[in-house]
């Protein structure tokens, strides 16, 4: 039982590193975000005084007095009440109903992605380490190469061949734009066939680096004694491969999952973009460059949410299939 | 922007008898010192290293001979051919001589961020597993918190808070150093933790060495091939995240890399006018460099892990004796 405990409290740490970050960054960057939106206030010909200043100060939370600590106090407690202020760059909408908008988008085409990429690159790095050395191995560079080509970049490919050039499938949006948005059969199959597009980018690019590290799990478990003994009990090879060699092997890789899932995450946000995807991303960006601190900040925080959500998942799951994690401890 | 560490944590431990064990079925001596610290010459290593080493020359000479990238014509969006080798931009600008320049930018950032990456990596892990005890738990649980945390996320929300004329070229290596030696450092904390059990380590400490002694003479040059695949990794997740951050036009003010390429690309509708030679090269760059660098990374592996050497000497005995069998 002390596994799952100290796994919960090392994500309750993470939270609070993430949490008091999130405070800081604003803090200890040079320069102050309202001076920027007072300066692009002034491009655009509006009058700054002392009255404009103080209410922009007061609109992004900070231009108080008190101590650091009274505001991270204040943070938190805000925090707690699921209030990240106001999103200026659509003003007045709350940062919150913003982020529920698009984090549905995100949510579906991250996770089925990657939940595709995992298992398509797990059973075939199987397969390629299951016989070393021959042609199935020759796939090991092409896999590299993919894995190295920037998320981005391969989503402009696609976009030029299957969209621009064949006009398969559409390569700009989440939706026929002429539908709106509900549960219905017609809208749903359009945001599928929307989606194809980037959740094909984002399986193609992560798939690389699960398939090489399940091949060479693969390889050094193969020259372990209990292969030898399913051998030589004359299991059928299926049987070894499935029941006892690729078991033992796709551990290493869901512990792993961790550092992939960031990977990931990072890279569909960039996809996001080239695809205007109406996701979490998209929304990242548009905060950049409208300078909505407020907003770019209850995004960083939902992403890290996320993404320690799904870490925390995969090691209770993991203590639950490896035993060794539970009696170690 | 995949995760390509090796998800697996290889020990040096068991290499000596493993490679001991190959020379012995080889029938020829195992090789000595420094010598076994050398990748062999494998298919994957020659291709790798060429394709680096071409992407480096270009980088480095290739400055000198382009034109002039900045240099605006009024024969916008040529296709390649003629006077540029590959077309030009959308302002008649010569794609190759900013290619040139571009990869120049790239391979800089990817140096600088991959020397930081690697001694914070070095400092968390090593010193932190050497010490033991307290400070290598809070160490480990620092670069563990660190790990979780996505990274890409953090680095878009600091390069939005820095002031565009203060984001400079060492700022953003800065931020992508500190988001990005996580990984390494839990990978050499493993290491170290093998290594400070040995019995020459012990040694040394009851002959009365100082600390940084040990660390620097008896643990370092043991961690040296691991410390090289960790920094290799770096360098291709720096060159992959900067190209990212400069395709968002969060990139460092004033610089040229490959990614601000992408970033003019998709700002000038090449991808709508179908101007494939704007943006295909900068992105294959990336590409072929982050990929010879993996196979380098590879061949490094093969000295960390002898597992994987011996499945390479295996399936190369076969083929002889198959070539002999058909004979």
């Amino acid at each position: 039982m002390s596994y799952f405990v100290r796994k919960l409290g090392f994500y309750l740490v993470a939270l609070w590193a993430a949490l008091t970050l999130n405070f800081l960054i604003p803090r200890l960057m040079p320069g102050n975000p309202v001076d920027v939106l007072l300066a692009k206030l002034q491009q655009r010909g509006g009058i700054v005084d002392a009255a404009t200043r103080r209410s922009y100060e007061l609109l992004l939370g900070g231009g108080t007095d008190d101590p650091l600590w009274v505001q991270y106090g204040n943070y938190l407690v805000n925090l707690a009440k699921g209030d990240l202020g106001i999103a200026v760059s659509v003003f007045p909408t709350p940062v919150s109903e913003v982020i529920g908008q698009a984090l549905p988008w995100t949510i579906a085409l991250v996770g089925i992605a990657t939940i595709l990429s995992f298992i398509l690159g797990v059973g075939l790095g199987a397969i390629v380490g299951w016989k070393p050395g021959t042609w199935l191995d020759s796939l090991v560079p092409a896999t590299t190469l993919l894995a190295a080509v920037p998320y981005f970049w391969l989503a402009l490919i696609l976009v030029l061949i299957i969209s621009s050039t064949l006009h398969l499938l559409p390569g700009m949006g989440g939706y026929d734009v002429v539908l709106s948005p509900g549960w219905n059969t017609e809208f749903i199959l359009s945001a599928i066939e929307y989606g194809t597009l980037p959740a094909l980018t984002i399986v193609l690019s992560s798939i690389g680096g699960w398939l090489l590290g399940m091949r060479n799990m693969m390889v050094s478990t193969l020259s372990e004694d209990y292969i030898l003994t399913a051998q030589a009990k004359g299991l059928k090879n299926s049987r070894i491969l499935g029941g006892y060699a690729a078991r033992n092997a796709a551990l290493p890789s869901i512990a792993g999952f961790a550092i992939s899932l960031g990977f990931v995450v990072s890279g569909s946000i960039i996809t996001e973009q080239v695809f205007s995807y109406p996701g979490i991303g998209s929304k990242l960006l548009q905060a950049v460059q409208n300078s909505d601190y407020a907003l770019m900040q209850g995004i960083f925080l939902v992403i890290t949410l996320a993404v320690l959500g799904a870490n925390l998942l995969v090691d209770l799951l993991y203590g639950i299939i490896d035993p060794r994690t539970r009696a170690r401890s | 922007m995949t995760n390509l560490t090796p998800t697996t944590e290889p020990s040096v431990a068991d290499a000596d008898e493993a490679l001991a064990a190959t020379a012995r079925e080889e029938g020829r001596k195992p090789r000595a010192g420094w010598r076994a610290m050398l990748p062999s010459m494998t298919p994957s290593l020659v291709i790798g290293f060429g394709i680096v080493a071409a992407i480096v020359l270009f980088g480095l000479l290739g400055p000198l001979f382009v034109q002039d990238p900045t240099t605006v014509r009024n024969s916008g969006l040529q296709p390649p051919g003629g006077g540029h080798l590959l077309g030009t931009t959308q302002t008649g600008q010569d794609v190759l001589a900013q290619l040139a320049f571009a990869t120049r930018g790239s391979l800089e950032i990817g140096l600088i961020v991959g020397v930081l990456a690697t001694l914070l990596s070095a400092f968390f892990g090593v010193l932190g597993a050497y010490l033991g005890g307290f400070a290598d738990e809070a160490f480990s649980l620092f670069s563990n918190v660190m790990l979780v945390i996505p990274g890409l996320p953090l680095v878009i929300v600091i390069s939005g808070f820095v002031p565009q004329e203060q984001r400079g070229l060492w700022t953003i290596a800065v931020v992508l150093a500190i988001t990005g030696w996580a990984a390494s450092a839990r990978v050499l904390r493993a290491q170290t933790l093998s290594l400070r059990n040995r019995d020459y380590v012990a040694a040394s400490r009851v002959a009365g060495e100082r600390s940084w002694r040990v660390i620097a003479v008896e643990i370092l040059p043991n961690l040296l091939p691991v410390i090289a695949s960790q920094f290799v990794f770096a360098v291709i997740f720096a060159i992959l995240s900067e190209a990212g951050l400069a395709f968002l036009g969060l990139g460092a003010s004033n610089s040229s890399t490959l990614g601000t390429m992408l970033f003019y690309a998709q700002n000038g509708f090449a991808l709508q006018l179908k101007a494939w030679w704007w943006f295909v090269p900068p992105g294959l760059i990336i590409a072929l460099l982050g990929c010879g660098l993996s196979l380098i990374n590879f061949s490094i592996d093969e000295i960390i892990n002898p597992k994987l050497r011996n499945v390479r000497a295996h399936a190369k005995r076969m083929r002889i004796a198959r070539k002999a069998a058909a004979r």
